[in-house]
C-alpha cells in the first residue's frame, strides 16, 4: 500500500541510503555514544554500561532521598496580593496590545499576562500589517525578556555604579565634548518609533554637534537609493503579494527574511489558497525564484532556478531584457545570462502585466534600478506596487555608517552612543570600529548585555526588554502602535529615551513624553474621539491607530532612472567566474544575531536544513563530490585574508560551486546560549560602492582536518518506510479534478476492494458534546516555524541543547517536516538522482494527530494514554512509567520521550535552571520531569479554558473561539482548528467542501482515523508532456 | 462535630463488632445522651423560624438575606449591636420613613449634605464613617433587606429576652456540646479499651481453665500418680508455652500474622503518603472563619473573591481585610500585622493549607460558579473552624467519587442543553459528571 505516484525523501541521507540513516531509520531510540553525552552518569542511567557499584551508589541514593522527601511535606506559602488591582484576578491572563521592534522588524502583538508577568505573545488581528500572525522570532521574544545573561544595572566599565553617578558622569563629559566642539555620534539600527526619533532630536538640539547614524546589518540600502534615482523618494514601497498573479523573487527571501516576511506572508498565502480555504478560488499565483542557496521562500516556489553571485545582477538584466522583447519595449543591453526557467518566467510576466510582482534581494542599487524598471515595464506600480505608502523597516545608511567608522579611526569622534547596534559584532568592519573604540573620549553603550560593542564602551547604560518600555512605531506611513509595558523594570534599567531626555536637561518620564508627542501629532488626524483621552485609551486598547482603514487607490510613479546605465554598471560589476564564490544569508530563526541568546531560536530548526544551533557551509552534491567533501567534514573558507572554518552540510538546491554561510552566529559575548555557536561571517561581507554586499566571488573552500556534527533533526522521527504521507498535484489536474493527487487506499476483503475506513476492530469512541480536529492546508504552509516556537512558549517545552538534538531526543510537540521530490516519475530513478540537484520541497507541519483509534493507546501498560469523548489522544504524566512503547507504536513519531529532568539540571543550563528563566512557564501546563512521554495535547488547556468561559457565561463555545497555540501563532492561516461537532466552525465548513476533494489523513491505509486532516499541496506548473503521454500509453 | 462523634462512633462500631455486646451497649448510650442534646438545640433554633411572622412591607425576605449578607453584614448586625454603623434593629421604625431609607442606602453623602437631621446626628454619632453608597440596589432590593432584618431581629426578644442573641446563644450552645463532644469520645476510648482488658483477662483466665480441665481429662490415669499430680501449674504452663512454641504450625502462624499485620500497617502508611487530611497550620496571623465566616456571617465571596472567576478562589488582598478593619479593632495585635504588612510594603505569607500536587488542575470557577457546588462540600464546615483545616483528603479517588456522584447543574445553562438531550435519550438516571467525560484524565491532567 504506498503511494506510487511520487517519491519523497526526507533528506539526502535517505536518497543515498546512508548506513546510519537505515540503521536509525528502525530505531527511533538510537543509542547514542555515552562519550558524547552531558553527564558521566549517562552509560548508567542509559541502561548501556552499568558497573555494579555504580548500580549500588544509585541505589543508595534512592533509598536514601526516598525517606528523605517522606520526611516530611514541606511548607508551601500562598502570598496575596498586598493591595490587588481591581481587574486583575490571579490565574486570569491578561492580555495588553503591544509592538515588538527588534531593530527594523515590526509586529503588533497581545501579550498575556499572568499576575504580572508576560507569558505569551499572540498577533494582533488589528493591525492591517501584520493581521494577527506572528513569525518564530516575535513569538520568542518573550523568552529574551527572562534572559539571566542581562546586566543588573548601569556600569562604567566593569565596575557597577548607580543612575544617578552615571548621569552626572554623562551630563559632565557630553559637556565638555560639546564645548570642545568634538563631534557626539548616536548610533542606531532602524528606529520606527516617530516619539524615538523626537526623542533623538531634542538631544541633538541640545547637543548641536550630534548626529543620528543608522545602520542595519541586514541593509536594504541598495533598494532605497535605487528607488531615490528611479522614482526620487528615498523609501521601500509597500509590496502587494495577494495582487500578484506571476511574482518573481530574484534572491529574496520575502517569507523568511528579507524586509518584513510578516506582512508578506499572508498576502502570499492569498494568492496560493484555494477551493474551501480560498472562498472557493481555482487559480493561484504562479512563483518563480532564483536564488544561490535554497531558501524558506525558494522552498515555496513552483519553479525555482539557481545563480551564482556573480551572476545576480546579470540575472536581472536578462529578464529584463526577456521582457522587455516580449512586450515590445526596448532592450537594455548588457551582457546576458541564462538559467533555468527565466524565458518562462519572462513570459509568464508578460502575460500578466500589471498583476504581477519582481523583488530582488541585492544591495547593490543598479540590480534594484533594473528591477524597478522591470516593474515599471510590466505596470506594477500602483497595482502590487505602492509608493504611496513607504514602509520604514529598513532605514539604514551604509555610507554613513562608513564614513562614522572612518570618523573613528581618524579619532575625529567625541562621544558615540549606540543603542539597538552591536557593530563590533555584526558590520563587516566590526574589527577596525574595535580598535577605534578605545580612543573615543566618551562612549556609551544601551545595550542590555556587555556584548562585543558594550564591552568596549566606557558606560553601559542598560535599557530595557520592548516588553517593559512605553514606546510607539510606524512601520509604515499611516500605520501607528504603541508599545505598552507588560511588566514592570526586571532589572535597573531604564528606556533610551528617558537616559536621553535626561542628558538633554528634559523631564525623562517618556510615558509623558510620548502622551504629548502623540497628543500633538496623532491626535489631530483622529475622528470621532470626545477628548485626547478616549483617543488614547481607544490606542492603548487597541495597540495600533490606522489613518486611513479604507484602501487609498495604490500610487503609481513614474519611472525616471536610467535603465542602460544600471544595465552598464551591472555588465561591468558581474563577470563570470569559475572559483568558488559566497553567498551570506540570514536564517529564519536567527536573523542577524541580536537575539542570539535565545535558546528557543537556536534550538528552532531551519526551515529547509533543519538545522539548529550551528551554522554550515551549504555546498551543492556535485560540489562536494568534487571536491571529495562528505556532511559534517570542516572545511576552512577564505575570503581576502579572512577565513572560518565551518562543517559542510550537503544541500540539494544549493547552486554548483558556490557555499552558502547563515549570518548572526558565532557571537562571543552574546550569553550563555549565544556564545560559541557557530561561526561569525559578518567579517566576509564585503562594502561595493558605498553598499554592503552579501556575498564574495572569489572564496576559496579548503578541506579542513575533523568534523563536526551538524544537530539537524529531519531524518529523526522517519515513519517506517511508508509513503502516502505527502499528496500534492499540479494545478492542472486539479482544476479537472479536486481530488487530484490524493491516495485513496483500498483494503481487499471477500466483499471486493474497501474503503479502509469501512473496517475496523474497534468500536470508536462517541463524541457527542465536542470534536476537536485540525485542517493543516499545504498549500499555504510556508514552513516557517512559528507554530513551533509559539508551542514551545505555551506548553513549557524544554530546550535539550545541541547533543541532545544530535542524540535524536529533541522535544517539539509539532514539527516541520521538509520533504524533497522531483517531478520525475517515481520509477525513474535516474531522474531522482538528478533531481536532487534542485528538489521541490513540501513542508508539512507534523504533531500528534488524536487518532481516533491511536495505536498508542492500546500499548500503554499503565493506561496513561487514554482518549477523551471530545477526540483528543490524552497523556496522563503522573501515570505514565516511560516504557516508551506507545512512541513506538505511533505511526507519526510524535512523542517524545524526556530522557532527563531538563529543568534545574546544570547539563542543560537554558531558562529552566534560573528562577529568572522560568517566569516564562505557563502555569496550566505541567513541567513534566524526566521518564516520562509528552505530546501535543492540543492545547487542552485552552480548550478547557475555552469551555469554562462559555459555561461561566451559559452558552456554548462561539464557533473558532477556541483556538491552538500552534494556529494561533501561523501567519498564513494554514493551521485551522476547531470543533467538527459545530457546523457554523470554519473547519467544519472546510471539511465539508474538502472531504471530497484535497482533504487526507496521513497514512489513511493504517485506518487510525486521526482528528486531523490535510489539504493536498497544489503546485502550479505546466504538466510534464511526459507523464500525459504515459497516462495515454496507459488508457 | 456532631458528625464528627458520630464518625467517631462509627469507627468503634467496627471494633464492637469484634467486642460484642459492651462496647456496642456503651455507644449506644453515649448516642442517644448526644441524640438528645441535638434535639433540645433544634428546639431551640428551630423555633424562632417557626415563629416567625409575615415579612413586614411586602419585601422579599429570602432575597434580602443574601443582599445583607454580601452588602451589608460586613458593617452592620440585624441586631442592636454596633459593628461599624449601628444595629439595624427596628431600623424602620426609628428613621424617618422608607423614602428616606432608600436615599440614604442608595447614597448616604448626598442625604447628610441635604442637611437632613437625622442623617447628620447619626453620621456624627458614629464616628463620621462615611457609609459605602449601594446605587444598584432597587427598592425591592431594600425593601427584601428590610424584611429580612425584621424576621431576624423580631423574635430573637421573643426568646431570648435580653440575654444575647439567638445566634450567639447557638454558637454558645454548639461550642458546649462540642466540649462536651470531644470529651466523650476520648473517655469513652479509655473505658472501653478497659473494658476489653478485663474481658480479655477474663477470657485468658476462662482459657486457662479450660485448658487445665481438659489436660486432666485427656491425661491417661495410669499416668497420674503423685509426682506428676504435684508439679504445679506455672511448670505445666511453662512446659505448654515450650510445645506451643516448637509446634511449627502455631509458629508459622504467629509468623504469617505478624507479617500480615506489618504489610497492612507499611500499605495503609504508603497511601497516606502526602494525605494532609486534617493539617491544620499554624498561620501568621490568627484569623478565625469561625469569627467571620460563623459569627457574622460574612458572605465567603466578599474575601474570595476569585473564586467564581478563575482557578484559584484568592487570598483576601490585605485591602479588602482595611475595608472593615480600618476602623473594627484596630487595636487588636493579630489586626496590627495587617498595618504591618501594609506599611513595610510586605505581603502576608500565609501557609497554604490545601495543596493539591502540581500535576492536577483544579478550578474553584468551575466548581463553585459553573458546578454550582457548595464550598463546605470540600473545604467543610468552614465556619466553624477557628484555624483552617484541610478536611476532605484531596485524593484522586476523593475526586473522582465525587465526580462519580454528583449531578450537573445543567439548570439555565445553554452549554449543557445538547448534552442533557443526548443522555435523556440514552438513560432515565440523572446526568452525572462522569456521563460528560468527568473522569477523564485530561479533565483534571495536562
Amino acid at each position: 500500500m504506498e503511494n506510487t505516484t511520487k517519491r519523497y525523501w526526507k533528506g539526502v541521507e535517505e536518497l543515498r541510503n546512508d548506513a546510519t540513516f537505515v540503521k536509525n531509520a528502525n530505531s527511533e531510540f538510537a543509542n547514542p555514544d555515552p562519550s558524547e553525552s552531558p553527564s558521566d552518569l549517562d552509560g548508567l542511567l542509559g541502561g548501556s554500561n552499568t558497573k555494579r557499584r555504580d548500580f549500588m551508589k544509585v541505589m543508595g541514593f534512592g533509598m536514601a532521598a526516598v525517606s528523605l522527601a517522606a520526611c516530611e511535606t514541606p511548607v508551601h506559602k500562598a502570598i496575596p496580593y498586598l493591595n490587588k488591582p481591581e481587574a486583575t484576578f490571579p490565574s486570569i491572563s491578561d492580555y495588553y496590545a503591544s509592538t515588538y521592534t527588534d531593530g527594523g522588524d515590526y509586529a503588533a502583538i497581545l501579550v498575556e499576562t499572568r499576575e504580572g508577568r508576560p507569558i505569551k505573545i499572540e498577533g494582533n488581528p488589528l493591525s492591517s500589517i501584520s493581521k494577527g500572525g506572528t513569525t518564530a522570532r516575535v513569538q520568542a521574544s518573550l523568552l529574551s525578556l527572562y534572559d539571566i545573561d542581562k546586566l543588573n544595572g548601569p556600569r562604567r566599565g566593569e565596575t557597577v555604579i548607580d543612575w544617578a553617578t552615571a548621569d552626572r558622569e554623562i551630563t559632565s563629559q557630553l559637556a565638555s565634548v560639546t564645548a570642545r566642539g568634538g563631534a557626539i555620534r548616536i548610533v542606531t539600527s532602524t528606529i520606527l518609533s516617530p516619539a524615538t526619533k523626537a526623542v533623538v532630536a531634542d538631544f541633538i538640539a541640545k547637543y548641536p554637534s550630534a548626529r543620528h547614524i543608522m545602520y542595519d546589518a541586514n541593509s536594504a540600502f541598495g533598494m532605497v537609493q535605487a528607488n531615490q534615482t528611479s522614482f526620487g523618494q528615498a523609501v521601500i514601497p509597500t509590496y502587494d503579494f495577494s495582487k500578484a498573479q506571476t511574482i518573481v523573487s530574484l534572491g529574496a527571501d520575502f517569507l523568511g527574511t528579507w524586509v518584513s516576511p510578516l506582512e508578506y506572508a499572508l498576502p502570499y498565502a492569498q494568492g496560493r489558497k484555494i477551493g474551501a480555504v480560498g472562498s472557493g478560488k481555482k487559480t493561484m499565483s504562479r512563483h518563480y525564484q532564483f536564488e544561490t542557496g535554497l531558501s524558506m521562500t525558494g522552498a515555496n516556489a513552483d519553479y525555482r532556478g539557481t545563480y551564482k553571485p556573480s551572476q545576480e545582477g546579470l540575472v536581472a538584466l536578462a529578464l529584463y531584457n526577456k521582457v522587455a522583447a516580449k512586450v515590445g519595449s526596448a532592450s537594455a543591453g548588457g551582457a546576458s545570462v541564462d538559467i533555468q526557467y527565466l524565458d518562462k518566467a519572462a513570459t509568464d510576466l508578460a502575460a500578466t502585466r500589471g498583476r504581477s510582482l519582481v523583488v530582488s534581494g541585492s544591495n547593490d542599487p543598479n540590480v534594484q534600478v533594473i528591477v524597478n524598471a522591470l516593474n515599471n515595464l510590466l505596470g506594477n506600480y500602483g497595482t502590487t506596487i505602492d509608493l504611496g505608502k513607504p514602509v520604514n523597516y529598513r532605514q539604514g545608511n551604509d555610507q554613513q555608517m562608513n564614513a562614522f567608522i572612518d570618523e573613528a579611526k581618524a579619532g575625529r569622534v567625541g562621544a558615540v552612543l549606540f543603542f539597538g547596534a552591536n557593530p563590533v559584532y555584526d558590520h563587516p568592519r566590526g574589527a577596525e570600529l574595535a580598535e577605534a573604540l578605545p580612543k573615543i573620549s566618551l562612549s556609551i553603550s544601551f545595550a542590555d548585555r556587555a556584548d562585543e560593542t558594550a564591552s568596549l564602551a566606557k558606560y553601559i547604560t542598560p535599557a530595557p526588554h520592548f516588553l517593559e518600555c512605553w514606546n510607539d512605531a510606524e512601520p509604515k506611513q499611516g500605520s501607528y502602535s504603541l508599545t505598552q509595558p507588560a511588566i514592570t523594570h526586571i532589572f535597573k534599567t531604564r528606556q533610551f529615551q528617558s537616559s536621553l531626555l535626561t542628558w538633554a536637561g528634559k523631564p525623562n518620564d517618556f510615558q509623558t513624553y510620548l502622551k504629548s508627542f502623540w497628543r500633538t501629532t496623532y491626535y489631530p488626524q483622529a475622528t470621532g474621539f470626545d477628548s485626547f483621552d478616549a483617543f488614547w485609551i481607544k490606542c492603548l486598547h487597541d495597540g495600533v491607530f490606522e489613518t486611513s482603514t479604507a484602501q487609498t487607490a495604490a500610487a503609481g510613479a513614474s519611472f525616471a532612472g536610467n535603465v542602460a546605465q544600471a544595465a552598464a554598471a551591472v555588465t561591468q560589476r558581474y563577470k563570470p567566474t569559475t572559483g568558488m564564490e559566497l553567498a551570506l544569508y540570514e536564517k529564519v530563526s536567527m536573523g542577524t544575531g541580536s537575539t542570539a541568546n535565545n535558546p528557543w531560536l537556536q534550538e528552532m530548526p531551519d526551515p529547509v536544513t533543519k538545522a539548529c544551533w550551528d551554522n554550515y557551509a551549504a555546498l551543492s552534491q556535485k560540489t562536494a563530490n568534487d571536491m571529495g567533501l562528505a556532511q559534517n567534514d570542516l572545511v576552512t573558507i577564505t575570503v581576502g585574508g579572512k577565513s572560518m572554518e565551518l562543517p559542510v552540510l550537503v544541500q540539494p538546491g544549493q547552486a554548483d560551486n558556490t557555499v552558502s554561510v547563515a549570518v548572526g552566529y558565532g557571537r562571543e559575548k552574546g550569553g550563555k546560549s549565544a556564545n560559541g555557536v557557530g561561526k561569525n561571517a559578518f567579517p566576509f561581507v564585503s562594502t561595493v560602492n558605498g553598499h554592503l554586499s552579501y556575498s564574495a566571488v572569489n572564496a576559496k573552500v579548503e578541506k579542513a582536518s575533523g568534523t563536526r556534527e551538524i544537530a539537524q533533526t529531519q531524518t529523526h522521527d522517519t515513519v517506517m518506510g511508508r509513503r502516502a504521507v505527502v499528496q500534492e498535484a499540479k494545478l492542472a489536474d486539479y482544476q479537472k479534478n479536486p481530488m487530484a493527487g490524493r491516495y485513496v487506499p483500498k483494503v481487499e476483503t471477500s466483499e471486493g476492494p474497501t474503503e479502509t475506513a469501512d473496517i475496523s476492530l474497534w468500536h470508536g469512541y462517541g463524541k457527542p458534546n465536542h470534536s476537536w480536529g485540525m485542517v493543516i492546508d499545504l498549500n499555504s504552509c510556508i514552513g516557517c516555524n512559528a507554530c513551533v516556537v509559539g508551542c514551545q512558549s505555551e506548553n513549557n517545552i524544554q530546550v535539550v541543547g545541541r547533543q541532545e538534538v544530535i542524540n535524536r531526543r529533541e522535544m517539539h510537540w509539532i514539527r516541520i517536516d521538509r520533504y524533497y521530490s522531483s517531478d520525475a516519475e517515481a520509477e525513474d530513478f535516474k531522474a531522482l538522482e538528478v533531481a536532487s540537484a534542485n528538489p521541490e520541497v513540501v513542508f508539512q507541519p507534523m504533531l500528534c494527530q488524536h487518532c481516533s483509534n491511536a495505536p498508542c493507546e492500546t500499548v500503554c501498560p499503565v493506561l496513561a494514554t487514554t482518549h477523551s469523548t471530545e477526540g483528543l489522544n490524552q497523556m496522563t504524566y503522573n501515570r505514565c512509567i516511560g516504557t516508551r512503547y506507545c512512541a513506538n507504536n505511533c505511526p507519526y513519531k510524535v512523542r517524545r520521550f524526556n530522557w532527563w529532568k531538563y529543568f534545574d539540571n546544570d547539563n542543560f543550563d537554558y531558562h529552566f535552571n534560573n528562577d529568572l528563566g522560568k517566569m516564562v512557564i505557563n502555569p496550566d501546563v505541567t513541567v513534566r520531569s524526566r521518564g516520562v512521554i509528552e505530546k501535543c495535547s492540543f492545547c487542552v488547556q485552552r480548550i478547557q479554558e475555552g469551555k469554562l468561559t462559555a459555561k461561566k457565561e451559559r452558552r456554548r463555545p462561539l464557533p473558532d473561539e477556541i483556538q491552538t497555540a500552534c494556529a494561533q501563532a501561523c501567519p498564513t492561516n494554514a493551521i485551522i482548528f476547531g470543533d467538527m461537532n459545530n457546523p457554523e466552525s470554519t473547519i467544519s465548513k472546510t471539511l465539508e467542501v474538502e472531504m471530497k476533494g484535497r482533504a487526507f489523513h496521513v497514512l489513511e491505509e493504517i485506518n487510525v482515523r486521526p482528528q486531523i486532516s490535510y489539504l493536498t499541496k497544489i503546485r502550479n506548473k505546466d504538466e510534464m508532456p511526459k507523464q500525459e503521454t504515459r497516462q495515454e500509453s496507459q488508457a | 462535630m456532631l458528625i464528627n462523634t458520630i464518625n467517631k462512633f462509627h469507627k468503634m462500631s467496627r471494633l464492637s463488632r469484634l467486642w460484642g455486646a459492651v462496647a456496642l451497649s456503651l455507644a449506644l448510650f453515649v448516642n442517644s445522651s448526644q441524640v438528645t442534646a441535638q434535639d433540645s438545640t433544634a428546639a431551640g433554633g428551630g423555633g424562632p423560624a417557626a415563629a416567625t411572622p409575615a415579612a413586614a412591607g411586602g419585601g422579599d425576605a429570602e432575597k434580602g438575606k443574601a443582599l445583607f449578607t454580601n452588602n451589608c453584614a460586613q458593617c452592620h448586625a440585624v441586631t442592636e449591636e454596633v459593628v461599624v454603623g449601628p444595629g439595624l434593629k427596628g431600623v424602620v421604625q426609628r428613621t424617618p420613613g422608607k423614602e428616606w431609607l432608600y436615599k440614604w442606602i442608595r447614597n448616604s453623602s448626598a442625604v447628610i449634605a441635604t442637611g437632613d437631621p437625622y442623617a447628620v446626628q447619626v453620621f456624627n454619632k458614629y464616628q463620621k464613617i462615611q457609609m459605602s453608597s449601594f446605587p444598584n440596589l432597587t427598592n425591592a432590593d431594600i425593601d427584601g433587606i428590610l424584611a429580612y432584618i425584621d424576621e431576624a431581629s423580631a423574635p430573637k426578644t421573643a426568646t431570648v429576652g435580653g440575654g444575647g442573641t439567638a445566634q450567639e446563644r447557638g454558637g454558645g450552645g454548639a461550642s458546649a456540646e462540642n466540649g462536651g463532644g470531644s470529651a466523650g469520645p476520648s473517655e469513652l476510648f479509655t473505658f472501653v479499651l478497659v473494658a476489653l482488658l478485663v474481658v480479655m483477662l477474663l477470657v485468658l483466665g476462662v482459657l486457662l481453665v479450660i485448658v487445665t480441665i481438659l489436660s486432666k481429662a485427656v491425661t491417661p490415669v495410669g499416668v497420674t500418680d503423685g509426682t506428676q499430680t504435684a508439679s504445679s501449674l506455672g511448670q505445666r504452663l511453662k512446659e505448654g508455652m515450650s510445645s506451643a512454641f516448637n509446634n511449627p504450625t502455631l509458629r508459622s502462624i504467629a509468623i504469617w500474622i505478624f507479617l500480615l499485620v506489618v504489610t497492612k500497617a507499611t500499605l495503609d502508611g504508603a497511601y497516606s503518603v502526602g494525605i494532609q487530611q486534617g493539617y491544620a497550620p499554624k498561620q501568621p496571623i490568627a484569623y478565625s472563619h469561625k469569627l467571620h465566616a460563623g459569627q457574622y456571617k460574612i458572605d465567603c465571596n466578599y474575601c474570595h473573591t476569585g473564586v467564581n472567576k478563575g482557578k484559584s478562589a484568592t487570598i483576601p488582598s490585605a485591602n479588602i481585610c482595611m475595608n472593615c478593619h480600618g476602623v473594627i479593632k484596630k487595636e487588636s495585635p493579630e489586626i496590627q500585622k495587617i498595618y504591618a504588612a501594609i506599611e513595610n510594603n510586605r505581603p502576608i505569607e500565609w501557609v497554604r493549607v490545601h495543596n493539591l500536587p502540581d500535576l492536577a488542575y483544579f478550578n474553584h470557577a468551575q466548581h463553585v460558579n459553573v458546578g454550582n457546588v457548595q464550598c463546605t462540600t470540600c473545604h467543610g464546615e468552614i465556619e466553624k473552624m477557628e484555624v483552617v483545616e484541610q478536611r476532605s483528603s484531596l485524593t484522586m479517588g476523593w475526586c473522582i467519587d465525587c465526580h462519580r456522584k454528583t449531578e450537573v447543574n445543567t439548570k439555565d445553562n445553554a452549554y449543557y442543553d445538547k448534552l442533557v438531550a443526548l443522555h435523556r435519550k440514552e438513560s432515565k438516571e440523572p446526568l452525572k459528571v462522569a456521563n460528560i467525560g468527568g473522569l477523564e484524565c485530561s479533565k483534571c491532567h495536562y
